[in-house]
């Protein structure tokens, strides 16, 4: 094994065939250089970004506003005090992205594979998913959840729910299923039709072509912009305060009309930030492994 | 080397001038508070005004009843824009001179220059605000009332504590939200709305069964908001101390004292009972509810 891989890489240096690979001197020195240089440039960019930081922090610090701002926004005791409202608030929040989530996944899907179906039978199926994400895309999220929030129990009927937190998961779920509809058909018509004809070619029949080749693709290929809706239906989730349950946003507001500060405000959305962070991380490896297994390196 | 070091003293360059292109302090253009001594201060051109020669009155928008009359503060009629054309007369200000801004409440006490003298909106004055902005004398004090359907279980209540389990609406940024925490001590977590126009909404489609606000908000609701609306009774809140409205001014208004001055002598002349009167009347024989 090692005879026929080591010759051609060490045809110049003076190991002998037996012993296997071994770099030499001058790659050895190229690797220490690229050590060296690797390292110089991980403590230049960790300086140039506290410098960055310092600066920044200075300039804010530094302006005539500061005290005043440093009262209103960053006080410890009020962040304190608001803390234990604003985590329960979020909580509904975490509940509504959740439950909001399962569903716009399979509805978001079902759209995106009506949309991309030939079937002259299914037109006016099509039709109405074409018409269902033209509206839902177009309507801003806010004024769906006033008219779902206030109109849907407005209309009397047996069984409507009256939780606000139901009632605005709906009216999420509308808009969002309406986006990740969208991204589903890009992903499902960013797979070759080759790749169909190959499946079909295989053997394998029009549900496994499916489920086996096309879909895995797809998702695969959307996961980013997925994601990005994903964490936008995280924070969306606030709007649902205009009904009146007291999430994150409303817990905060609530605490800083009262006090005149803005600190809780604050507090929220570092709440936020804590979740959208890991997720976005989360997300990149997902890519990144996703990516390495489609180019099976032919990236390097 | 060398491109490290540029790059490095680039980088440091571009901040340096991003900091002070675009972060430089603003001009401090609002004048240091004048003195009490200074015999100026409380005049129409006084250097305290947001504007020479002018009352500039902020509140937001929309300004309900019966607070204010068809969301327009400059007619005059509701309580609020009587109490303020009241203010800037005794200011020595023509009604030609006041201008009114709107301002949202979540902004009134932002930090920065304001483009107010004062801000009239109901806001009730606590010791926590204070820290914030300038608050004037008092000009009404509020108590709290409870608003159902006629047909609503809750509506023959007698008691603060009958509202244990019953789903209550609030508006933010009220002190009605504390006084049900303390008071009703409901077993569900309150709603809370950001207009009264939502809770009415919420109440009529049976997704809350109370509304609790201040009294005339109350009586303004039931009278027109509202067809089938019952007020069931009222109750004083925080904690012995009466929620009063006061006016909103920058922190360190030199203005301050000029409108509690002018708010003093409408006291003393009986001009503030007369709109009060006239204005938030009919709330004399709403029962008392206690716990």
């Amino acid at each position: 094994m090692g005879k026929t891989a080591v010759p051609n890489r060490s045809a110049t240096s003076p190991d002998s065939p037996d012993t296997g690979y071994r770099p030499s001197d001058h790659e050895r020195e190229r690797q220490r250089y690229r050590r060296s240089r690797k390292r110089r440039h991980t403590w230049v960019s960790t300086l140039c970004t506290l410098l960055g930081l310092a600066a920044v922090g200075a300039a804010a610090v530094a302006s005539p506003g500061w005290e005043r701002v440093d009262r209103l926004f960053f006080d410890g005791a009020e962040l304190r005090s608001a803390f234990p409202d604003l985590l329960r608030g979020f909580w509904l929040n975490i509940q509504m992205f959740l439950v909001a989530e399962m569903l716009i996944l399979v509805l978001g899907l079902l759209i995106a594979l009506v949309r991309v179906t030939r079937a002259p039978g299914l037109q006016p199926l099509r039709l109405a998913a074409t018409v269902y994400v033209d509206v839902f895309r177009g309507v801003p999220t806010l004024l769906l959840v006033f008219l779902v929030g206030f109109g849907l129990p407005a209309l009397q009927l047996q069984g409507t729910p009256s939780e606000p937190w139901l009632l605005g998961v709906i009216a999420l779920t509308l808009s969002y299923t309406a986006y990740v509809a969208e991204v589903f058909r890009a992903g499902l018509n960013s797979v070759h039709p080759a790749q169909r004809n190959a499946a079909r070619a295989l053997g394998l029949d029009e549900r496994q072509t499916l489920r086996h080749v096309v879909l895995p693709q797809a998702v695969r290929n959307v996961l980013p912009p997925l994601l990005n809706d994903f964490i936008a239906l995280q924070k969306d989730t606030a709007l649902v305060a205009v009904l009146g349950p007291l999430e994150a946003l409303r817990a905060a507001q609530i605490k800083a009309d009262y006090d005149f500060n803005y600190t809780p405000y604050l507090g929220a959305a570092l709440l936020f930030i804590a979740v959208t962070i890991p997720l976005t991380r989360f997300a990149d490896r997902l890519q990144r492994r996703a990516a390495r297994r489609t180019w099976a390196g032919a990236d390097r | 080397m060398s491109r490290t070091r540029i790059s490095l003293a680039a980088s440091a360059a571009a901040l340096v001038a991003l900091a002070a292109a675009g972060c430089a302090p603003q001009p401090q253009n609002t004048p240091e508070a004048a003195g009490p001594e200074d015999a100026s201060r409380c005049t129409t051109d006084s250097p305290s005004l947001h504007q020479s020669g002018r009352l500039t009155v902020a509140t937001d928008s929309p300004a309900y009843e019966p607070w204010f009359d068809s969301n327009t503060p400059s007619n005059g009629k509701g309580f609020e824009s009587a109490v303020a054309y009241a203010v800037a007369e005794k200011l020595g200000f023509e009604r030609d001179q006041v201008k009114w801004v709107v301002e949202p409440f979540a902004h009134s006490y932002a930090p920065g220059p304001k483009a107010f003298d004062f801000d009239i909106n109901q806001i009730s004055i606590t010791p926590q605000r204070a820290k914030a902005v300038d608050f004037s004398a008092s000009y009404y004090t509020a108590s709290q009332a409870i608003l159902t359907l006629d047909g609503s279980p809750y509506a023959k209540a007698t008691s603060l504590s009958a509202f244990k389990d019953a789903r209550i609406g609030v508006q933010v940024a009220t002190t009605s939200y504390q006084a049900v925490l303390d008071q009703l001590k409901p077993s569900k977590q309150p709603s809370v709305f950001s207009t009264t126009k939502d809770e009415v909404t919420a109440l009529r489609n049976g997704q809350i069964d109370a509304i609790v606000t201040d009294l005339p908000t109350v009586f303004y609701l039931a009278g027109a908001e509202l067809e089938n609306g019952e007020i069931v009774g009222q109750f004083g809140y925080a904690g012995g101390t009466p929620e009063k409205f006061g006016l909103l001014l920058p922190k360190n208004s030199g203005y301050t004292s000029c409108v509690n001055e002018a708010l003093g002598a409408l006291k003393a002349d009986g001009t503030l009972a007369r709109l009060t009167a006239q204005w938030l009347s009919a709330s004399a024989n709403v029962p008392e509810l206690k716990r």
